[in-house]
């Protein structure tokens, strides 16, 4: 018990001096999983709204598929990036593994179903007629789009929220295409593996208190967003 | 979907040009890949040497700590520049399939045998290795790394000098590295073996003794070695050439035998200068 009041104690401390590793590490956290969410959206909201709207033979098997992949565990998408990326891989040639655009990859891979999933899900809980009747009404192709996504926004800023969650909480894929390297590649989620290792209990402990306090914050806008009102 | 197609461009032209521009440039001096021990990693003495090396030539060193078996995995398929391990018996091949050239030895340290403070299985009143050995397997616990690691390689090597099939002994693989195997040992008040620079740097947390130390069988060697750039495309050779070189001046010889000296009043590596095995 004394252990872990102690550790508590030091890591607040570390955290309210502003140590510089503890913050450079928790931003490259941010960073990486932000990026990967970001690009997830970007591919996963359109599929989503393709795979909520239209109807095609396949549609249910890759439904299935994506609802597979959302509990792939990240340690296996980190194996696939890092067999893939690694020099005597297929794009060994890029020289992408052990820096962030591989973990970014990777996470991207992770974090893509869930996307998709949860846009897929909100797209279709909305009434099928309502894109025809904003067309009738007057909006345009990107004014329907807009006003969509405005009624689906439960659905997907939830998609959000469950795909940051998920990256910026991994280890298994940013320790495997990362390699934890200092200063480069080390994100809160594997430096807390470091410092246990190494039995810094404290830092271990600061680092985890960061991590949930910075999802806490990012969920908490997005929980606030999503539950305005609509004007 | 005309708009969905567009969006698809638009993130394929971002993803590209978010790894365009983190693409290296030509004239920079480089980057190598060294794959080492999770040892030479967790007491922290890379993180003291790399950086010198770094600064030096502007050389970018990346650090990769597994174990000694997937670190010269790695280095056998090309996916490192230079490795830095202590398994003499599993590096040969290498050596001899010409993946790994160029090998120094760059220091030693050794392993000892831990256990519980009160060494239930009265390990430190045998007469010599083996015979600690019969006695942790008839009477304790022990905890095994598991990994593939030169730890782990050499601890299989000392069951069959012991004449001691591993297998039957109540005997636990934890597959994580020496660090982590300690705490489990400790908390689980097993016996294990390890290298003394990982112990001695965790002792204070740990709940563990050093049972059996100083048997010729205990010596553990740390070879460095270069990744063949005739058998693997993309290796930096010149670099991972360089990097060996450094660990062999004499001032890294000297920062290495006083690695940490003053925490823990004895070295915990030896200097390949001063080793008992001398050259490689």
């Amino acid at each position: 018990m004394e252990a872990i009041w102690d550790g508590l104690v030091e890591a607040f401390r570390l955290i309210l001096r502003g140590d510089g590793e503890l913050f450079s590490i928790a931003g490259r956290s941010l960073l990486v999983s932000g990026s990967a969410t970001a690009l997830a959206m970007l591919v996963g909201v359109p599929l989503g709204y393709l795979l909520g709207r239209a109807r095609f033979p396949a549609r249910t098997l890759i439904l299935a598929a994506v609802g597979t992949g959302m509990g792939m565990p990240p340690v296996v998408a980190g194996l696939v990036i890092w067999l893939l990326l690694v020099r005597s891989g297929p794009f060994g040639g890029f020289e992408l593994i052990y820096t962030k655009q591989a973990m970014i990859i990777a996470q991207f891979l992770i974090a893509t179903p869930l996307v998709i999933a949860f846009t897929a899900a909100s797209i279709q809980a909305l009434p099928a007629r309502l894109p025809d009747l904003l067309t009738v009404l007057g909006a345009g192709r990107l004014r329907t789009l807009w006003l969509l996504a405005r009624e689906a926004r439960l659905g997907l800023l939830a998609a959000v929220m469950a795909g940051f969650g998920a990256v910026v909480s991994e280890v298994g894929a940013s320790m495997a295409v990362g390699g934890n390297l200092v200063g480069d590649t080390r994100v809160l989620t594997t430096a807390i593996v470091t410092e246990t290792s190494r039995a810094d209990t404290e830092r271990a402990i600061a680092y985890g208190l960061v991590l949930l306090a910075m999802a806490f914050a990012i969920v908490a806008v997005l929980t606030v967003v999503q539950q305005r009102s609509p004007r | 979907m005309p708009i969905a197609r567009r969006l698809l461009a638009l993130t394929a032209v971002c993803a590209l040009a978010l790894v365009a521009a983190c693409g290296g440039s030509d004239d920079d001096p480089g980057t190598i890949i060294l794959a080492t021990t999770t040892s030479t990693y967790d007491s922290g003495l890379l993180d003291e040497l790399v950086p010198r090396f770094e600064e030096r030539t502007g050389v970018t060193v990346k650090v990769i700590a597994v174990g000694t078996g997937a670190a010269l995995r790695m280095a056998g398929e090309g996916n490192a520049d230079v490795v830095l391990v202590h398994a003499p018996d599993a590096e040969a091949p290498y050596v001899a399939s010409g993946d790994l050239v160029g090998g120094r030895l760059v220091m030693t340290n050794d392993f000892v045998v831990v256990g519980p403070r009160d060494d239930p299985a009265a390990a430190a009143s045998a007469p010599d290795l083996p015979a600690a050995l019969a006695a942790i397997a008839a009477g304790g616990r022990f905890v095994s790394r598991g990994d593939d690691s030169g730890t782990h390689k050499r601890e299989l090597a000392l069951w069959a000098t012991a004449g001691i099939d591993p297998g039957a002994l109540s005997r636990e693989e934890t597959g994580q590295g020496m660090g982590a195997t300690l705490t489990i040992a400790s908390e689980r008040r097993a016996y294990t073996i390890t290298d003394r620079a990982t112990y001695l740097a965790l002792r204070e947390v740990l709940d563990l003794a050093v049972l059996v130390e100083g048997d010729a069988r205990l010596l553990n060697v740390y070879h460095a070695y270069v990744v063949n750039p005739d058998r693997h495309e993309g290796v930096v050779a010149k670099q991972a050439e360089a990097f060996v070189a450094f660990l062999l001046e004499p001032a890294t010889q000297a920062l290495i035998g006083r690695f940490r000296v003053e925490e823990f009043g004895r070295s915990l590596f030896t200097p390949a200068v001063e080793s008992p095995v001398g050259g490689g």
